[in-house]
């Protein structure tokens, strides 16, 4: 069994990160040019860690799958980044932040993991806008802010539509500056394909350059993962098409802990699946909710054009379940309303999976200028995606896979079970609990890569000063070497009838009906039994075409289906372990009598960090007790 | 739909690439360009054929990773959208469909549709950020930003990297992508203090990598994903002049 040591630091909650850093081991300024350091990823964690270890001194190796570290899927985030800065006076504090963010997670977060994050807030918008990340501005030149989803302060800072990118180009120029400087070395079109260890510890990748196919080798003092989330399970998602699980379940293969994998938040405002061949869901902002009316026909199988049903023949399912917060309640329970409605036989769309989204009311009584002052460029994507104009009939919508706060096990110092291996952002479990709070996942990866993991990574690399550069030429490298070789070719000789992404597709279907929005025993195992048939038939019957050393797009799809299989009944093991209720995750044996979430503190206030067995083997699930010290558990409650 | 593909296929770098027609039935309207090329690969791995390799990854135009060159046109018919963005409803049943990769002395191609565009890295590399080590910036408020400097700033740095602007300029330039580098942060106080030894360094290294010159055809703005005003040029071209009267160096 791993030991699962969250190194927290004493003192009280508000001391904690000031205490750390008074009392850390630190590596001087020449040991640091010594010192080699691989990140893989440059998403809004990715990209500032480099850019942040190399202005520190140390030598960094980039690594990303894209052409360019410019676009990794960080550019997508739309709404915004949460800070506690207070500029509106509306009360908001570092504790807050913190506060608002534990609640929403369903107390399934560590607390000092939460506080660090929403106390190094002000300082990630101080350093974006340094950068020239151009937040959006008052006209007196001060930046302002908007609220945003289950929160009463206004704590976003945003940049149009557009604030992921925004951040992350701030990010990207930081990188770009040190590669200038010589302190970074970026390797673009590079997947990670291996974890070297040596002597226990985190030594260096094996990576598989994707426009020769080449294998290369290279070696660090110390790796950081910042490899994203792995949404893209369930085939249909908001994320890139190439965003993967890859990485984490290599190093989760190399005995890293997983913690919490089934926490997938499901975004409920997505547009839907309009054909077969669809490999994409597009997120349409949350914020749309504000003033759009979510309804089905009261009639099932209603085929009439929307704005010809009748007022009296529309059920606005939201404002009669919750007429506290109607269409305004938090992403889970709006998707898992959608979820039941369609369920039920009231979907509208070709494919009964969809409900309306109807600005109708909103533009009689504000006028469509305002609506589209509001909301223009989203009806006009919505426009583009869909093909239907929404100031005339409703858009429809229907939820979508979206953001993991699941992800490999950190301790305070980001440093995963595995010595020298570091997880940051998406990848890692840490503060996000059961259900992410709206605009926290920018502030997290930058949080992680800007201001902690630069001071924590210095407290592991300080006992390593004399080691000297880490060959490659060593039996590791040759043995992760081979694996991947081994795994590459087999793919490639199976040669079988069915292309890597009808698998793909198969299990995001799997995934999608028994390990989404509403879970029970029953449909987790027998998904758990489906991808076990479903891993036999891929490594029978898979297609991959092309050759190894080239560049071959379907070579390296394969190569991420199958982790991802892998991971599928990962996910399902642990949503089947953990029997209750909680955020995004929601057994349908575990509800109250209004249907809502029930939670058990009682048995199942711990972080399930789950152990690689072998190929052969079930992973072992390891508890960390979750410690409330600070704050007081309580029932989210929305009627 | 049914439609005639004229796909440009290039096995690598080195290869002499050709035009291949394909036949493709079954096509939904609903479809977007890349989820019928995904259609199309799909049955060309059946049928033991390599797919047609090309560049995507969000698939809602924000990433820039896409690009092709649809018709004649860099990402398409269709206004102000990216590759990933365009929808087969924009097309007719029976059409022929030509798809090319970009074509620029200075993005070469890789593989099919595919081209390597390290070199608008390369122009940010050579000056285009700020300086700003991590932890050294000063309270967020403490430099008051005229809105619409802030507004004309962001709108700059809309850009996505997708080198549209270089693909459809007939001189194969880089002035809009620089442009909207040098004006994002010329705009704001904090850039400004690098500004003219930002510019020219930026449009040295543009020089060196072999991209034309800007002869004002406006073609760039027009095909434009994302917008990007030709008068950040103008701007450029203002910060040009001015650096290299007043640098230093």
């Amino acid at each position: 069994m791993v030991t699962l040591n969250s190194k927290i630091p004493d003192g009280p909650l508000a001391e904690k990160w000031s205490r750390y850093k008074s009392n850390c081991r630190l590596v001087n300024p020449a040991n640091k040019t010594k010192l080699d350091i691989i990140v893989v990823g440059t998403g809004i964690a990715g990209a500032p860690a480099a850019a942040s270890l190399a202005e520190l001194g140390y030598n960094v190796k980039c690594f990303c799958f894209q052409d360019t570290p410019r676009r990794a899927h960080s550019v997508a985030a739309q709404g915004g980044i949460n800070a506690a800065k207070n500029y509106k006076n509306d009360g908001d504090s570092d504790y807050r932040l913190f506060y608002d963010m534990i609640k929403g997670g369903d107390f399934r977060s560590r607390e000092a993991d939460v506080y660090r994050c929403a106390e190094v807030s002000n300082q990630v918008i101080d350093q974006m806008t340094a950068a020239g990340v151009p937040f959006a501005r008052e006209y007196g030149g001060l930046l302002t802010t908007r609220s945003f989803g289950g929160v009463q302060v206004s704590r976003t800072f945003y940049a149009s539509g557009q604030t992921g990118q925004q951040c992350l180009l701030g990010g990207y120029t930081a990188l770009c500056r040190q590669i200038h400087q010589g302190k970074i070395t970026m390797y673009p079109r590079r997947e990670m394909l291996e974890l070297v260890l040596v002597d226990g510890k985190a030594r260096g990748i094996i990576i598989r350059n994707l426009i020769t196919g080449e294998i290369e080798r290279h070696s660090a003092h110390a790796v950081v993962l910042a490899t994203g989330g792995y949404g893209t399970i369930y085939y249909l998602s908001t994320l890139a098409i190439n965003c993967n699980a890859s990485a984490q379940y290599i190093a989760f293969k190399k005995g890293a802990g997983w913690a919490n994998p089934c926490f997938i938040q499901i975004h409920p405002s997505c547009i839907p699946q309009l054909n077969l061949y669809q490999s994409k869901l597009t997120l349409m902002s949350e914020s749309l909710r504000n003033d759009g009316r979510v309804w089905v026909p009261k009639q099932k199988g209603d085929k009439r054009h929307p704005n010809d049903i009748p007022e009296e023949e529309r059920d606005y399912y939201l404002e009669r379940k919750y007429p506290a917060y109607g269409n305004l309640v938090p992403r889970d329970i709006g998707s898992r309303a959608a979820k039941e409605i369609c369920d039920d036989g009231y979907g509208v769309g070709d494919t009964g999976l969809a409900v309306y989204l109807d600005f109708r009311d909103a533009i009689q009584a504000q006028g469509k200028k305002v609506i589209v002052g509001k909301y223009g460029n989203l009806f006009d994507l919505y426009e583009q995606m869909a093909g239907i104009n929404s100031y005339e009939r409703p858009m429809m919508i229907y939820p979508a896979g979206h953001y993991t706060m699941g992800g490999l096990w950190v301790d305070y110092n980001l440093m995963t079970t595995i010595p020298g291996l570091f997880a940051i952002g998406e990848c890692n479990f840490s503060i996000h609990g059961a259900n992410r709070l709206g605009a926290s996942s920018l502030l997290q990866g930058a949080a992680d890569g800007y201001f902690v993991l630069p001071v924590t990574i210095g407290d592991y690399l300080a006992a390593d000063i004399k080691t000297p550069r880490i060959p490659t030429d060593i039996p590791e490298f040759d043995a992760a070497e081979k694996t991947v070789k081994q795994k590459l070719e087999h793919l490639i000789s199976i040669n079988g009838k069915q292309t890597a992404t009808s698998f793909h597709k198969r299990l995001g279907k799997i995934m999608w009906d028994y390990c989404g929005i509403k879970r029970n025993a029953d449909g987790l195992k027998k998904a758990l039994g489906l991808i076990d048939d479903l891993i036999k038939e891929f490594w029978k019957d898979v297609k991959v075409s092309g050759e190894l050393n080239e560049l071959n797009p379907e070579l390296v799809k394969a190569g991420r289906i199958a982790d991802f299989l892998e991971v599928a009944k990962l996910l399902c093991s642990d949503a089947l372990n953990r029997q209750e209720s909680c955020g995004a995750h929601f057994r349908d044996e575990y509800q109250t009598p209004e249907g809502e979430a029930k939670r058990n503190d009682a048995e199942y206030k711990y972080v399930s960090v789950w152990e690689y067995q072998g190929e052969d083997n079930l992973p072992v699930l390891n508890k960390e007790e979750l410690k409330f010290d600070f704050v007081e558990l309580k029932e989210r409650s929305y009627k | 739909m049914k439609l005639t593909l004229k796909i440009w296929r290039q096995e690598n770098a080195k290869a002499k690439g050709k035009f291949e027609t394909y036949q493709l039935d079954g096509v939904s309207p609903e479809m977007s360009f890349l989820e019928m090329l995904d259609y199309h690969n799909e049955k060309l791995i059946l049928e033991g054929t390599n797919p047609v390799a090309f560049d995507n990854d969000c698939r809602e135009g924000i990433c820039g990773m896409c690009g092709l060159y649809i018709n004649g046109r860099p990402h398409g018919p269709d206004e102000d959208n990216t590759t990933c963005q365009l929808h087969m409803r924009k097309f007719n049943d029976g059409d022929t469909i030509v798809i090319e990769p970009w074509r620029s002395k200075a993005f070469p191609v890789i593989k099919d549709l595919i081209v390597d565009r390290t070199a608008l890295d390369k122009l940010i590399i050579a000056g285009g950020y700020i300086s700003a080590d991590t932890g050294s910036a000063p309270e967020a408020n403490s430099i008051p930003i005229p809105k619409h400097k802030a507004d004309l700033s962001f709108n700059a740095n809309e850009c996505v990297g997708c080198g549209a602007c270089v693909a459809v300029c007939k001189n194969a330039s880089a002035m809009l992508f620089v442009a909207a580098k040098v004006s994002h942060l010329a705009l704001l106080p904090q850039g400004k203090i690098e500004a003219s030894e930002r510019v020219l360094k930026m449009v040295k290294e543009m020089d060196k990598l072999g991209f034309g010159n800007c002869s004002n055809t406006g073609a760039c703005e027009a095909e434009c994903p994302k917008s990007v005003s030709i008068s950040n040029i103008a701007r450029l071209n203002r910060e040009y002049i001015c650096a290299g009267l007043t640098h230093e160096n």
